[in-house]
């Protein structure tokens, strides 16, 4: 073994550092430890989450009540205008917008490029699928760890570029940037082009990281430990890296021309040149449909491990999951036309609506697997458990609702209403950010050496739960009624559908507040975590938490199934009681 | 995999064979079992970057496609304007430094240092010679005529009011591929100079000039599509 070259000391954790802070420091911003690159990249999108999330709030504050502008007389007796419900007014100055309506266009595009670019997409992969990764499949690091640790930094100086246009004034082109819209907007210049840019560089992050997985992936997992030895979520992260080496090149070069469009009006998005906005679209949603998947299939390969470890029972349908990880990431590059239906022709939008229900097919096996692998299974309701049962419960309520929005005839009244805003939703949020907060509470005493107070993280997931489908339940109810999305404006009749959604997004604040609690009061006072927790089989279980440096003191030797519960842990065998029994694997 | 087939096996001077970096010393990294998965894997790595580069270029082609499809005549025009003798010559000049390049990797895997850095000095040559031409007789040429990207087309005798398209496509699709041989030519001068001062590269010890050579492929690949696409085809 090659391991020795590097000194280390036996049984030190890996985020036991020199002393002093700017030593510590220097070793972090310097490290090309996986643990330490996922724990920053962790500290990253948590940030960019938090940014987003306020951004999200003040959306639905303004959607409190509608604008309305009366008539009235003031105290002098003059007539005078009188304008109600532009909550977000106050801003207009501080971000030199020309009225209240262009400060919630640019919060809301903020909230959504800040959430889609900085947020979900690395989100999961770049923090538990790079802590995780190697050491589940028990390697020493990713194949390629400076290559990792430039990653982060180009994903720091990505999101750096967006919070500074943000400082600036922000941009009101919607996260899409579609053109014309995007080329004309009054936005100054710099604020589009350094948020496009922005997007134009969390790709290459994107890039670097999806390669890195699919080489680690091939080339570095332990010794006795196939292809179908290895936990689903290596499987759920292998095929997010696919996509995201595959779809991203694609965003990269549109933006890359949208750029030059907004900078030298290259004409090729401009209809008055001759240059076609579609294509645009069609070139975004190339790599924009896909990237739906980088979000969900990390965290459904989370949910698998969630399940099966909580329930103690072997997974149901193993290679059925695996193989429709593998299944989605195909279809996700056929589908992007159902953004797009009433911009092409018949044929084209019946086959995009034929190919995007294809999709429906792998994801319903990977839920009904879950399902099966619950029954009967010892369920131990702890928080990651919790989540996994709220993520079947509204990720099942997001993919059924896109159901009717991939039918033609139902699309077309439902497109661009609240009720994708409420499916999207359902599918990101109840989706991946259900899965990555359960996996980040299932990992949490791995990664940080230190348990949580599981009273007060089940009560945060309950107020989360509640928030969340307050907050989006009811918008299914605003887009059926004919409530376009991206308005700042409503008619009277919506309003109480939109202070329910509203008042459900401070419960889901209330949610997250509890969780930020008590990750802090963990941090700070927390028990420390013994080596396996929950019992689980899987690698990252059988070295200490937090891990040492080296991930093992010895290469392990996988004997056993991830999830062979039956064959490995004695009946009726409680973590509490005592634990694990010696793992043969790890000598 | 690496062979020593046929190998130089003349001894490197002993300042150089004691240094570090000199291929026999050089370590693999630390977290592979073998020095062969390290250099397959890395090899992969690389692959799958070429990968990302062939879909960076499709959103040129595609677009390509479909304003030709949209607006023949423009595109008809605009590729009469190009003078398939330059294009011809790069062309020539970047299948020429793409054999030099694969004979540069095969060099360092006989050991050969001095034709390794004959090889990539022509390379490097070539890549030169191919912006020289880009730049002083085809952009250079056409900016002056007016025959330039967006706003600042100026083209008086365009006979048709799409061929601003066709030249900003034009420029995008070509400047894009003449920054990848900067940046190839630029890897490719890296090896050349570790070559040159250390004899970095050798039979167990080349991935640096093969994933080097493999992006300077692609990057002649790509050209060999721009090139009839632009050029000879009407």
């Amino acid at each position: 073994m090659s391991s020795t070259d590097h000194a280390h000391h036996e049984g030190e954790s890996y985020f036991d550092g020199p002393p002093g802070v700017l030593s510590k420091v220097w070793q972090w911003m310097s490290t090309v430890d996986h643990k330490k690159i996922g724990v920053m990249y962790l500290f990253a999108v948590l940030l960019m989450f938090f940014l987003g999330g306020v951004s999200a709030l003040a959306v639905r504050y303004e959607l409190l009540d509608p604008v309305r502008t009366v008539e009235t007389m003031n105290e002098a007796g003059e007539m005078i205008q009188y304008t109600s419900g532009q909550r977000l007014a106050g801003l207009t100055n501080i971000m030199g917008a020309k009225n209240a309506n262009e400060v919630y266009n640019r919060i809301f595009t903020l909230h959504g490029a800040i959430m889609v670019f900085m947020f979900i997409i690395p989100s999961i992969p770049a923090s538990l699928g790079n802590f995780f990764l190697p050491i589940m499949l028990g390697a020493k690091d990713v194949a390629f760890p400076r290559l990792n640790l430039l990653s982060w930094y180009i994903y720091v100086i990505g999101c750096l570029f967006g919070v500074f246009s943000i400082l600036l004034g922000g941009v009101d082109t919607g996260w899409t940037f579609y053109t014309p819209y995007s080329t004309t907007t009054d936005a100054d210049h710099w604020r589009v082009i350094l948020m496009i840019l922005a997007a134009f560089i969390l790709g290459f992050s994107s890039i670097l990281t999806g390669m890195n997985f699919v080489v680690t992936v091939h080339k570095l997992r332990a010794p006795g430990m196939g292809w179908f030895d290895m936990p689903l979520f290596i499987w759920g992260v292998y095929a997010t890296a696919i996509i995201q080496v595959l779809a991203t090149p694609v965003i990269g070069i549109t933006l890359l021309l949208l750029v030059f469009e907004r900078v030298m009006h290259i004409g090729i998005f401009d209809p008055s040149m001759g240059g076609d906005p579609i294509l645009y679209q069609h070139f975004f949603w190339f790599y924009s449909h896909p990237v739906v998947y980088v979000m969900i299939l990390p965290g459904m390969g989370i949910i698998s491990e969630l399940i099966a470890v909580h329930s103690r029972k072997h997974i149901f349908g193993y290679r059925a999951i695996a193989f429709s990880s593998l299944g989605i990431a195909a279809v996700s590059f056929l589908v992007w036309g159902h953004h797009i239906f009433t911009a092409m022709g018949e044929l084209a939008a019946v086959l995009f609506s034929g190919l995007t229900f294809l999709v429906a097919i792998p994801t319903a096996i990977k839920v009904f697997n879950w399902i099966a692998t619950l029954y009967k299974g010892s369920i131990a309701i702890n928080t990651p458990m919790l989540y996994a049962l709220i993520f079947l419960f509204t990720f099942s309520i997001g993919g059924l609702t896109g159901l009717p929005l991939a039918t033609l005839a139902t699309d077309l009244h439902l497109h661009d209403t609240y009720y994708v805003v409420a499916h999207f939703h359902y599918v990101m949020m109840g989706g991946t950010v259900m899965a990555f907060m359960g996996g980040l509470h299932h990992w949490w005493p791995k990664m940080f050496g230190k348990m949580y107070n599981e009273k007060a993280a089940l009560a945060g997931a309950v107020i989360v739960f509640i928030g969340f489908n307050i907050t989006f339940f009811s918008q299914f109810f605003l887009g059926t009624q004919g409530m376009p999305r991206r308005y700042a404006n409503y008619v009277d009749e919506f309003q109480t559908l939109h202070v329910i959604s509203t008042y459900g997004s401070w419960i889901l604040l209330l949610g997250f507040l509890v969780h930020l609690g008590t990750f802090v009061v963990s941090l700070v006072a927390g028990d420390k975590a013994p080596a396996n927790p929950w019992g689980g089989l899987t690698l990252e279980w059988v070295t200490e938490s937090p891990p040492i440096e080296h991930n093992f003191h010895h290469e392990p030797v996988v004997t056993h199934g991830p999830y062979d519960f039956d064959k490995v842990v004695p009946p009726h065998w409680d973590p509490k009681d005592y634990p694990l029994p010696e793992n043969p694997s790890s000598h | 995999m690496q062979t020593t087939l046929d190998a130089d096996t003349t001894p490197a001077p002993a300042h150089i064979a004691n240094h570090p970096t000199h291929w026999r010393n050089r370590p693999f990294a630390a977290h592979f079992r073998t020095r062969d998965d390290d250099f397959d894997a890395s090899k992969f790595g690389m692959w799958l970057f070429l990968t990302t580069e062939v879909l960076l270029f499709a959103g040129i082609f595609c677009a390509y496609a479909v304003f030709r499809m949209m607006y023949p005549e423009a595109w008809s025009n605009g590729s009469h304007h190009l003078n398939w003798v330059y294009g011809g010559a790069n062309t020539v000049i970047l299948l020429i430094s793409s054999w030099t390049a694969a004979s540069a990797v095969r060099c360092a895997q006989l050991n050969k240092q001095k034709w390794l850095k004959i090889n990539l000095v022509i390379t490097i040559l070539c890549a030169l010679l191919f912006i020289g031409i880009k730049f002083w007789f085809e952009y250079r040429i056409k900016l002056g005529d007016g025959k330039a990207p967006g706003t600042f087309f100026s083209y008086a005798f365009a006979e048709s009011p799409y061929e601003v398209l066709w030249w900003s496509l034009y420029y995008m699709g070509t400047g894009l591929h003449a920054l990848h041989v900067v940046i190839g030519a630029s890897l490719l001068g890296w090896v050349l100079y570790r070559s040159w001062k250390y004899q970095a590269y050798g039979p167990t010890e080349y991935l640096m000039v093969e994933n080097s050579a493999l992006y300077w492929h692609i990057v002649d690949l790509i050209w060999i599509f721009l090139f009839p696409l632009l050029y000879l085809i009407h």
